[in-house]
């Protein structure tokens, strides 16, 4: 039984492990990096709870291997924030009560985030296919989808 | 949008009064720590030495255990420990047995994915490969997934010799329970009708799709003493049935709630706890389970799927003159009181002269059921509900008006049993028909349904402690676990009450050795009980403030008032002293006698039932059965909303859980018995991109039986969906639906059926 | 005097009643005495019930008073989700 060993950045730190072959990048970050942000709701990529961005990507962690973060860059719901100051769609998603249990919280934002990368002003339907990968089971998406054009009307200023 | 109404008869609890915190919509308590990632969920916890568990389950719906054999396990590098059902103790109680039975199987598995053995090591991959290990003989038993089929005299037996009470004669053994409610005589009822419908009509069995699958580390020492974290509705339920199961005093088992992602009944009972504690007893290790996605499927709650008969009589001008309601539901291997409460709450919106209904739970070799959301409710509902919008159509009658004309009030004697004291329905029927969706037009292929819908709101036990800190905060301690922000909704009641800011108050979960007792959080309870007993606690430590005023004043307890957090004379006979704050009583509680706290225990009653009334335009595309909600309304007679915008949320929720129902979500067996479908691409919940925005209006009619005015809200609102949906569909195909979910296949067969 | 009435699938135990008469003053005392009179509800009561009275349900509480002219319901055990 040989691990492997991965070199990578997660949210601008430098960051090594080892992990098994057939391990996930949602393992990776939960087990044995500490990060648990990301959740395991499907194992699958059905239900994006485990939501990251790899080298700018929205990808399922569960989905990728944990050996192929090497030499790449990760960025997970703990980065979002700078320091004590939340980033806009954080802070939005409080402000419109935007989740119920908060289970699905941490994938939502990462993937609105990565919409918000490319397109600074969606449509609502852009928005709800765009988050249409990310299951909430509480809210019935009308806040999250409120909190996300709000937070894009903020970024742009407007 | 909240509309407030002028109190209804006030009652015992409830006084109108102006609002300073209830009613705003500040941030959540636990907001910051969901959206970074530190809330810690059931399976973010880990332990030093931790093992990791997992399930060996029955490939077979219906077998005969011959044997199991372990041996091969134990002798495996890694492999720390195995349990079957021999490891468990023996329960007294039938329901308790039950649960502990579906556990781990004993004797029998009675569906596929049964707990059959559970084995620890120390690593997931080193667990699943030593489950390969475990030889299991089985004898395979004929099996039965569906209702009307396991009622046959022809069925499978899943439970033989075991006597179930009160089962009318004529009856197969899988029917575990058989109830009836109503009143006057039908006969007459009927006679007196200008049309009568009768229809038959079949729902699938749903899953409550919570996104955290169950996860828990359970940890026991040589001592006795054990410690379980896990995610659940109520941890002291899992303290209660883990300590029973596996034979130790609950004071030796403390149980911690984690943050919860997401029960709606769900997570009522346990599956994996009582397993890992018994895994960490045998090998002296803290022990981890989280299920899979597939096993949370296959093996923890569904709801019940259904087969019901309904027969309803109404004259030309819309008076509903008779309604009987048959209804079978199948809630898997094990007896539960779901198709008993579609019984009860399938007609009680209605003030009916006559009325029956009669309700049927039968065992069959799926998963035991579990409670979801306002349990037994919907699929009854739907069945009445899309009975009388066939009448409205016939007898070319306005669904709300006629809705409204038998709408039940203040007196009407329920189709359950008790009259009715002051009832929000017609209000809510009367928002639904002023609102400007009612009026909207309607494109080509679209159709708007209706439907009422009602949740009788539980209440139960409760503590909850409040201490108030040097500084003039607070502290409130309470034990049921925040499921959808109640630990806003509770700090709120108690700045309410001691009228200090939201800001000065925390609220948190404690675990069961920290406070008295707690029913699990479900049946709406939360934020009236919980909420009830805070205002309580919040007296009770108000009382003893004015009371070390009063000494520091010299003047008697009597003369002394609470006003805006602060304690006042009663008037210019009692003194002329300025207000004294909470935190100056607070600052000098050690000269005044010591430590200052409020708290409360009590069974509560007096929850208020509910009524909802949802309006959807959908439209249905002829060629591929697609429909696409287009437009959406909920309407609920709410109680006093405390934060309105968890109150919307449980409505928007409540209603797209509904939509999922009607439209995409079932339970798929094959031939042999098995789980077609355990798996988030196959058992579609609603996205994003399926849905509109979801318009909630809230109607705070006052509870009485509440300080503030609090009723449950959280139930009700996947009720009138299942309904309100299917009638829109029915309109905009032309053709009536009368099995859930209506997919594209099914709608495209109804409407060629009908060319 | 307090009149209980019954749900419907009850009537075997009563000899085809759905409303009886017994003497309580609370909900403990009535439950007590309906066994007595009754001793195939027995069973069903021990294994749980809620009582509504005056439209209010409450479960599992002894001491809530009733009053002669009550209305008084026996209803079955409930929970919610």
């Amino acid at each position: 039984m040989s691990k492997i060993h991965v070199s990578t950045s997660i949210n601008g730190d430098a960051v090594e492990y080892l992990c098994e072959p057939e391990e996930t990048l949602l393992d990776a970050l939960r087990n044995h990096v500490g990060l648990t942000g990301a959740k395991e709701g499907c194992g699958s990529g059905d239900c994006g709870a485990c939501s990251v961005e790899l080298d700018g990507r929205l990808v399922c962690s569960c989905l990728v291997l944990a050996a192929e973060a090497e030499g790449k860059t990760v960025s997970t719901v703990e980065g979002m924030a700078d320091g004590e100051k939340l980033h806009v769609l954080q802070r939005k998603i409080l402000d419109h009560a935007a989740l119920q249990c908060g289970i699905c919280t941490p994938g939502i934002l990462v993937a609105a985030k990565a919409l918000l990368e490319k397109n600074s002003d969606p449509s609502e339907t852009e928005v709800r296919y765009w988050l249409a990968g990310n299951l909430c089971r509480c809210t019935g998406y009308d806040k999250i989808i409120r909190a996300v054009m709000d937070a894009a009307a903020e970024m742009r200023g407007a | 949008m909240v509309t407030e109404y002028v109190e209804g008869s006030a009652g015992t609890e409830y006084n109108k009064r102006d609002f300073k915190v209830v009613g705003t919509r500040p941030p959540r308590p636990d907001g910051i720590d969901k959206v970074t990632g530190r809330a810690l969920f059931g399976a973010d916890l880990t332990a030093p030495g931790m093992l990791h568990a997992t399930i060996l389950r029955s490939p077979h719906a219906h077998a005969r255990i011959v044997s199991i054999d372990t041996s091969a396990v134990l002798a495996m590098d890694g492999v720390k420990a195995v349990v079957t059902s021999e490891d468990f103790v023996k329960q007294q109680g039938s329901g308790n047995q039950d649960t502990l039975d579906n556990c781990m199987a004993r004797g029998k598995v009675l569906y596929d994915g049964h707990a059959v053995a559970a084995v620890a090591a120390t690593s997931v991959k080193v667990a699943n490969a030593a489950l390969k290990l475990i030889k299991v003989e089985y004898e395979v038993l004929p099996h039965e997934t569906d209702v009307d089929a396991a009622m046959l005299d022809s069925a499978p037996v899943l439970h033989e010799g075991r006597k179930f009470r009160n089962i009318p004669e004529g009856n197969n053994a899988n029917v575990s329970g058989f109830r009836e409610f109503g009143h006057g005589d039908l006969d007459e009822g009927f006679a007196k009708a200008d049309v009568i419908v009768e229809r038959s009509f079949k729902t699938a069995a749903t899953h409550q799709g919570y996104i955290e699958p169950h996860a828990t580390l359970a940890t026991m020492g040589p001592d006795g003493r054990g410690e379980i974290w896990v995610c659940t509705q109520g941890h002291y339920m899992v303290r209660d049935m883990a300590a029973a199961f596996v034979g130790m005093e609950t004071s030796q088992l403390r149980v911690t709630p984690s943050e919860i992602g997401g029960g709606f009944g769900g997570k009522t009972t346990v599956y994996l706890e009582p397993v890992a504690l018994a895994l960490s007893k045998k090998s002296g290790r803290p022990v981890k389970m989280v299920m899979t996605r597939e096993e949370v499927f296959r093996a923890s709650g569904p709801t019940t799927s259904s087969s019901t008969d309904v027969k309803i009589g109404m004259t030309k001008d819309g008076r509903i003159t008779a309604g009987q309601a048959k209804l079978r539901y199948q809630g898997g291997a094990y007896p539960n009181i779901t198709a008993m409460l579609g019984a009860m709450t399938a007609f009680a919106s209605y003030d009916l002269d006559a009325v029956e209904a009669q309700a049927w739970n039968v065992l069959t070799n799926r998963p035991k059921q579990a409670a979801y959301r306002a349990p037994g409710a919907p699929m009854a509902i739907y069945t009445v509900e899309s009975v009388i919008d066939e009448l409205c159509q016939k007898l070319d009658l306005d669904p709300i008006e006629v809705r409204l004309l038998n709408a039940a009030k203040k007196g009407t004697l329920s189709s359950y049993g008790p009259t009715f004291d002051e009832i929000g329905l017609v209000a809510t029927l009367e928002a639904a028909k002023a609102h400007p969706h009612y009026a909207a037009p309607l494109g080509p292929n679209q159709g708007r349904g209706v439907s009422c819908g009602f949740w009788f709101n539980f209440a139960g036990n409760t503590s909850v402690s409040m201490n108030i800190n040097e500084d003039g905060t607070v502290a409130v301690i309470e034990g049921n676990p925040d499921i959808g922000g109640s630990r806003a909704s509770i700090s709120m009641m108690a700045a309410e009450e001691l009228g200090i800011p939201f800001e000065k108050v925390r609220t948190i979960v404690a675990d069961t050795n920290s406070i008295g007792f707690n029913d699990v959080t479900d049946g709406s309870r939360v934020t009236f009980a919980v909420g009830l007993a805070t205002i309580k606690a919040a007296r009770a430590a108000i009382k003893n403030m004015c009371g070390r005023a009063a000494q520091v004043w010299g003047i008697d307890a009597d003369a002394v008032d609470w006003l805006d957090g602060a304690a006042v004379p009663t008037g210019h006979n009692a003194g002329e002293f300025p207000p004294m704050t909470v935190a100056e009583i607070a600052g000098d509680q050690a000269k005044t006698g010591g430590p200052i706290a409020g708290h409360h225990e009590v069974n509560v009653d007096g929850a208020g039932v509910s009524f909802g009334v949802h309006l959807v335009d959908v439209e249905v595309d002829p060629e591929t059965g697609f429909t696409e909600i287009k437009r959406y309304t909920v309407f609920q007679d709410a109680g006093k909303a405390i934060h309105p915008d968890y109150v919307e949320g449980q409505m928007q929720g409540g209603a797209v859980q509904g939509i999922g129902w009607a439209l995409n979500e079932e339970y798929i067996y094959g031939e042999d018995g098995k789980l077609q479908n355990a798996g988030f691409l196959d058992y579609r919940i609603p996205v994003a991109s399926d849905l509109p925005m979801i318009d909630a209006v809230i109607l705070e009619i006052p509870n009485p039986g509440h300080p503030y005015g609090v009723r449950g809200v959280g139930e009700t609102g996947i009720v009138p969906p299942l309904a309100a949906v299917a009638n829109g569909v029915s309109h905009a195909a032309g053709v009536r639906m009368s099995e859930l979910p209506m997919s594209p296949p099914r709608i495209l067969a109804a409407i060629d059926g009908a060319k | 005097m307090v009149t209980v009435n019954l749900w419907g699938s009850l009537r075997s135990a009563t000899g085809g009643l759905t409303e009886v008469e017994v003497e309580a003053r609370n909900t403990g005392e009535m439950l007590k005495a309906l066994a007595e009179k009754y001793p195939a509800l027995d069973q069903i009561i021990e294994g749980g019930v809620s009582v509504a009275i005056d439209g209010l349900i409450y479960k599992e509480a002894w001491f809530t008073p009733i009053k002669p002219d009550s209305e008084v319901v026996l209803m079955p055990y409930m929970k919610g989700g």
